[in-house]
């Protein structure tokens, strides 16, 4: 029976992800933003088979919260074996270009209250010498595009963090996992068109749960995103400039 | 989004919005009654017709979640958009299955509150609706009504069977029965015609289930010549849920696949693997409650231009048997036949006011959209209505609004209802419409 912690915990690859937990009989502590969707999800985890989940309710924008939050977690569930960390928001791009402070509120969002979570789990887990940390990074950090590059500086920020953050903590036994996504059809992807490339929330969280399992480094999810993006990323510059992606 | 029934006719373009919660669709109603616009719920999209249809709906694809389980009592309280399929895989194991099953388990609770679904156990254990505790329902006003078969009785009788016009189910307290097996004991009997086959039913009535495939296109002295299946819950064995899965069918089935010819051979194939003697066999509850759900997407077999289900029910007795015979015999002489025919004796009639069950005899068939099919249904129309019967509105694209308020004698009863929780009718669906109810 694992003890794990989920961080942007009504996200649907999360909630897909604690479903599969909670079928395996595991502790759940969720950590979101709406109440009464937490306390929803919580029921139905328990009765889908977890042993406990509990929930608690935090803006992931208040950094100065995330001490107490990582507290209460570890409290409620009488110590970690793992956390995931799923949060995240889909900015507008063109929005952002036109105006810095809503850019910024993305890279809080996705990149710096990300790193905040970051460094309060690792140093908790180093101390206890052991334990996973995931975090859910995103296809879009791997090279910056014109249509989505902030997003994607902020998903290429946690993952030279993670990257960073694995090497430290190697030592100490604690395994630092980042999960890539590319296209999966979720609230947040609402807006999109759909097609052939498209995977569901419960497919990316099958292989995320399994990555767990082996304590992977990183992972592309569905897997065919590897290809996709090592064809990208081996673009030449002076060609990929003019591709309008 | 291009979006149609389970018979993928009509199709329309519609708005697809997904509440995460009642606050969410509260907040949706309300805009959509400011702009004057209409709404309906839509769960699995399993309806046949246009009663999950409207320029917006609003899907319950997020209110999938288990709210409690007592495993004493069988007690379940999920969202609305929860399937039967997720209740079984979580609750079998542990020996409770659906008190009633329609013919697939992708219907979400929601949508088999609203068509207040039937299984083959009708005639002992009656539809869906019975074996609710309590259901809460959205109204148009962004009230959450609880209400049961005691409390707020009215709405709750309006509610299920009433097609989702009486406002959004977000969630519902269903009892499920006890099993001690995943499979099922059952017995095929064949039965040479009509007459006999609604025999073998009186003779079976006892039995928890029991449902007959029907060679529609069978005619003369072999009119309604059929296979009846009589079947019980084992009483032991293993209490796994089967996993889901099996081959789709691919969305460009040529739409001549399905001709005269080819359903005449199936059906004389079929008929024949029935032997002249009682057989007897166990098989899984899969391949006994939802033998298509075995074949993902079957119903892009009818090709293209889709097809329309068609289900009636006419009362027992003489003028029952007599209006079913003038069915059979109208179906047969017109060739257009269906792929599955299926034919069952209900039990008596509920309290819910659009609820389409009532003491009589069951007949399904799938037709082939095709110009002459409309003109033949509406004389199946003028036959059952005439007999005092009615067709089911979860199968219905074509129905007339004269024919159907003839069906549905509480029809203002229903009216009624709606008129206090939805005086502006902000719930109305391409059907609802249609019928103009």
């Amino acid at each position: 029976m694992k003890k794990i912690l989920i961080v942007g915990a009504t996200s649907a690859i999360a909630e897909a992800v604690a479903r599969r937990f909670a079928a395996r009989g595991e502790r759940l502590y969720l950590i979101g933003r709406d109440a009464a969707r937490l306390e929803t999800m919580a029921a139905d985890l328990k009765v889908r088979g977890a042993a406990d989940a509990r929930h608690g309710c935090l803006d992931l924008n208040e950094y100065g919260l995330h001490a107490m939050a990582v507290q209460q977690a570890l409290t409620a569930l009488g110590g970690l074996d793992a956390a995931l960390i799923a949060h995240g928001t889909l900015g507008d791009q063109k929005a952002c270009e036109a105006d810095f402070t809503l850019a910024l509120r993305e890279l809080e969002t996705n990149a710096l209250s990300t790193i905040s979570l970051l460094t309060h789990l690792a140093n908790e887990f180093e101390h206890r010498g052991g334990g996973l940390i995931a975090v859910i990074g995103s296809v879009a950090g791997d090279r910056g595009r014109g249509s989505n590059y902030v997003y994607g500086t902020a998903k290429a920020a946690v993952e030279t963090f993670t990257e960073g953050l694995r090497c430290r903590l190697f030592k100490s036994g604690v395994g630092v996992l980042l999960v890539k996504p590319g296209f999966v059809d979720t609230p947040m992807t609402q807006r999109f068109k759909k097609g052939p490339l498209w995977a569901s929330p419960d497919r990316v969280a099958g292989s995320i749960v399994r990555a767990m399992d082996r304590r992977a480094d990183v992972i592309y999810t569905p897997w065919f995103w590897r290809l996709i993006m090592g064809i990208i990323k081996a673009i030449p510059r002076p060609l990929f400039k003019r591709l309008k992606l | 989004m291009r979006l149609g029934g389970w018979g993928r006719y009509p199709l329309l373009d519609a708005e697809v919005e997904a509440p995460r919660g009642a606050q969410e669709a509260a907040a949706q109603l309300h805009r959509l009654a400011a702009s004057g616009r209409n709404t309906i719920a839509r769960g699995m999209g399993r309806s046949y017709g246009d009663s999950a249809l409207q320029d917006h709906v609003l899907s319950t694809r997020h209110l999938d979640h288990f709210l409690d389980f007592d495993r004493s009592n069988g007690h379940i309280t999920v969202q609305a958009g929860v399937t039967l399929a997720e209740i079984i895989a979580l609750t079998l194991p542990q020996g409770w299955f659906p008190a009633v099953t329609p013919g697939t388990q992708y219907v979400s609770v929601g949508g088999a509150i609203a068509a207040d679904v039937h299984g083959k156990n009708h005639h002992v254990d009656g539809s869906f609706g019975r074996h609710l505790l309590w259901l809460r329902l959205l109204t148009a006003g962004g009230d959450i009504v609880r209400c049961g078969p005691e409390e707020n009785a009215g709405l709750f009788a309006a509610t299920c069977g009433g097609m989702g016009l009486t406002g959004v189910v977000l969630e519902a307290c269903l009892r499920l029965r006890p099993v001690r097996s995943n499979q099922i004991e059952h017995v095929t009997h064949r039965a040479r015609n009509l007459d006999q086959v609604l025999e073998l039913f009186s003779e079976h009535s006892a039995a928890t289930y029991s449902v007959a495939w029907i060679d529609c296109l069978a005619r003369g002295p072999r009119l309604g010549r059929s296979l009846l299946m009589v079947g019980e819950h084992a009483a032991e064995g293993a209490l796994t849920a089967e996993p889901s899965g099996g081959p789709a069918v691919p969305d460009l089935v040529p739409s001549a696949l399905l001709s005269r010819w080819s359903i005449g051979a199936m059906n004389a194939l079929y008929y024949s693997r029935g032997s002249a003697r009682p057989r007897k066999e166990r098989i899984g509850y899969r391949p006994y409650f939802y033998p298509l759900d075995a074949l993902r997407d079957w119903n892009r077999l009818y090709g293209r231009n889709g097809f329309l289900q068609y289900q009636l029910v006419v009362p027992v007795g003489a003028d029952g048997r007599d209006a079913l015979h003038r069915v059979l015999r109208t179906i047969a002489d017109s060739g257009r036949g269906s792929f599955l025919a299926v034919l069952k004796q209900f039990g008596p009639a509920n309290g819910n006011l659009l609820s389409f069950p009532m003491e009589g005899y069951t007949l399904a068939l799938d037709f082939k959209v095709e110009p002459a099919v409309f003109e033949l249904l509406d004389r199946l129309d003028d036959i059952v209505g005439g007999a005092g019967g009615r067709v089911y509105l979860c199968k219905d694209a074509r129905l007339k609004a004269a024919a159907a308020r003839r069906m549905y004698p509480r029809w203002d009863a229903f009216q009624a209802v709606r008129a206090r929780v939805d005086p502006q009718r902000l719930f109305a669906s391409r059907q609802s419409a249609r019928l103009e109810l």
